[in-house]
């Protein structure tokens, strides 16, 4: 159990995606993420569903991990469809049955919602979540915040916050499995009971896991000040980002998928969708 | 040479609540640590060796008496933060948890922390890291996880951390205490290399007998005071003082001493047991011979 932590949803690979710098990684899928919701023609949809396909494509990542990504969010995207197929008020009465009237509108309008909310999913997953370390990510939201730091917004001490997080995290994971065994051996029971009582049963790991987690923040404290650590100010970076040509490629890739959509709203609007 | 550290009659107490009293912890301990010299702190536990640690990294400051660190005067009236944060630059430590001490997840990340720390520019930084993972032993790992590290793997990377920042002076607070007998060995044969090879002054705190006859020099602390100072040799030499301390000798030692009793004369600082087996081969057969050798 111990080697293979993955952190989030990280996928190891080597492609373009995985590669790019990744401030501007979370700018891309910023970008297209407001492309998605400027898209309202069918030929606009047409062509953000296609340059989806390809980025996964590019990626490497089997698809069935990006339909594993939506699959919590089934329910909201069944709900939205459902509201917008009965309760959308069209010109073209399709379908009547007592208070239920189903229009033309309301059933384009349900697909491309559910449309919009899965291009949403493989965008955030394919920029972000699958191609990006946590770590990597937590980096380039701070030197993209860097400018907050103005405004006294503690931009540094958050990504540090995050980073002795995401580092913490499995050791926590073993403490936690250590502490369960003790106390099985120590004849507690975890697994049988009502839902309260496996409740009360969480108690007897949660507070020794908890104080050992007070006393290792205080070591790490007292390491970290040894370490002439004294917070943000004055401090460099070994690995500081780097955008290199292909970033700046790809960034015009993505302006230039904008415009296009813009484009097609205007002069090819087969199906326009108000709503 | 000057002292890189130098403590005059150091006092400690902690801080009792309503129902405990304060514990003293050390009461007047005095010494001198030359540049370049490398020392081991003995004593068992509540001995008042950590306290003295925390106490030669800033982390705590002592009631009374006064402590030099890298020139600085710590305890001085007009010392600020700012002192305590130079001398830090040149004194530094290394824990007994190899996890509590590891920032990073990166091995690279975390051994370029305290030079990020310091301000040092990026290219500087990508050169110390390198240097000191080569010292340690862990180029390899530059890339890898800090989690999936072994203990011993550990401790060497917060060893290349204090290496990257050019430190000076280094204290290892127990740090193989809680290491497999493999990362001992990888360990003390690096902090061995850290003082021989490039100058670095050491303190090291342990327990462990045989760790502490490597060094040059052995203070034995007991009940919050310096008990015995001196050479392994003049330490060991007096295994009946050490064991009235509650301390042990090296096992080597203990044997020695012990044929010295029974008229078999082996020398009491041979800490590796080869050589000790070797000498008390020699030592039985020098007295067999006056003796005639009855039986061959």
């Amino acid at each position: 159990m111990k080697s293979d932590i993955t952190f989030g949803q990280y996928v190891e690979g080597d492609s373009l995606i995985h590669r790019l710098d990744p401030r501007i990684k979370i700018v891309i899928a910023l970008i297209y993420i407001v492309v998605i919701f400027l898209a309202k023609s069918a030929t606009a949809f047409a062509l953000l569903t296609a340059a989806a396909v390809v980025f996964v494509l590019m990626t490497g990542i089997p698809p069935r991990l990006i339909f594993r990504a939506m699959r919590p969010l089934v329910f909201i995207i069944v709900f939205t469809a459902v509201i917008n197929l009965f309760f959308m008020r069209g010109e073209h009465l399709l379908f009547e049955f007592h208070f239920i009237r189903i229009y033309r509108e309301g059933i384009v309008n349900a697909f491309l919602i559910v449309l919009r909310i899965l291009l949403l999913i493989v965008a955030t997953s394919v920029f972000m979540t699958y191609t990006t370390t946590p770590l990597a990510l937590t980096d380039a939201l701070e030197q993209l915040l860097n400018p907050l730091k103005k405004l006294r917004v503690p931009v540094h001490e958050f990504s540090m916050m995050m980073t002795i997080a995401l580092r913490f995290i499995p050791t926590l994971i073993d403490e936690t499995q250590k502490i369960i065994n003790a106390q099985t051996a120590r004849g507690a029971d975890f697994t049988t009971g009502s839902l309260l009582q496996r409740g009360r049963a969480l108690i007897p790991i949660l507070i020794p896991l908890f104080i050992s987690a007070f006393r290792r923040a205080d070591e790490l404290a007292t390491a970290m000040e040894c370490r002439c650590y004294t917070g943000g100010e004055g401090r460099t970076r070994m690995n500081s980002l780097k955008s290199e040509p292909k970033d700046w490629i790809f960034f015009s890739l993505i302006l230039l998928l904008g415009a296009a959509v813009v484009c097609l709203n205007r002069f090819f609007p087969l199906v326009t969708i108000r709503l | 040479m000057n002292p890189i550290i130098k403590a005059e009659n150091l006092t400690f107490s902690y801080p009792g609540d309503e129902e405990t009293k304060p514990v003293r912890a050390l009461c007047g301990v005095s010494f001198e640590i030359p540049e370049g010299s490398f020392t081991a702190v003995l004593g068992h536990n509540g001995s008042g060796k950590s306290t003295l640690a925390k106490l030669l990294c800033m982390v705590n400051l002592p009631d009374s008496g006064r402590l030099w660190v890298a020139g600085r005067e710590i305890t001085s009236p007009d010392a600020d933060e700012s002192d305590v944060l130079k001398a830090r630059r040149d004194v530094g430590m290394v824990f007994q948890n190899p996890d509590n001490q590891i920032v990073a997840t990166i091995v690279e990340e975390d051994v370029a922390f305290g030079c990020e720390n310091l301000g040092i520019p990026p290219a500087e930084i990508r050169r110390r890291v390198d240097d000191a993972l080569a010292a340690v032993g862990m180029t390899e790992y530059a890339r890898k996880q800090t989690y999936n590290l072994s203990g011993g793997q550990k401790q060497r990377v917060a060893i290349a951390g204090t290496i990257a920042m050019n430190r000076r002076c280094v204290i290892f607070d127990e740090s193989t205490a809680m290491l497999d007998p493999m990362g001992r060995r990888e360990v003390m044969e690096i902090i061995r290399k850290l003082n021989r090879e490039q100058g670095v002054t050491v303190l090291l705190i342990t327990h462990h007998m045989n760790e502490a006859a490597l060094a040059d020099r052995i203070i034995v602390m007991n009940e919050g005071a310096i008990y015995l100072d001196g050479s392994p040799r003049d330490v060991f030499g007096n295994p009946a003082a050490m064991w009235a301390a509650g301390l042990d000798v090296p096992q080597t030692t203990e044997l020695a001493y012990k044929l010295g009793k029974h008229g078999v004369d082996v020398p009491l600082d041979l800490f590796d047991p080869d050589a000790c087996a070797k000498a008390v081969a020699d030592a039985v057969r020098r007295k067999r011979k006056p003796t005639g050798g009855g039986k061959s």
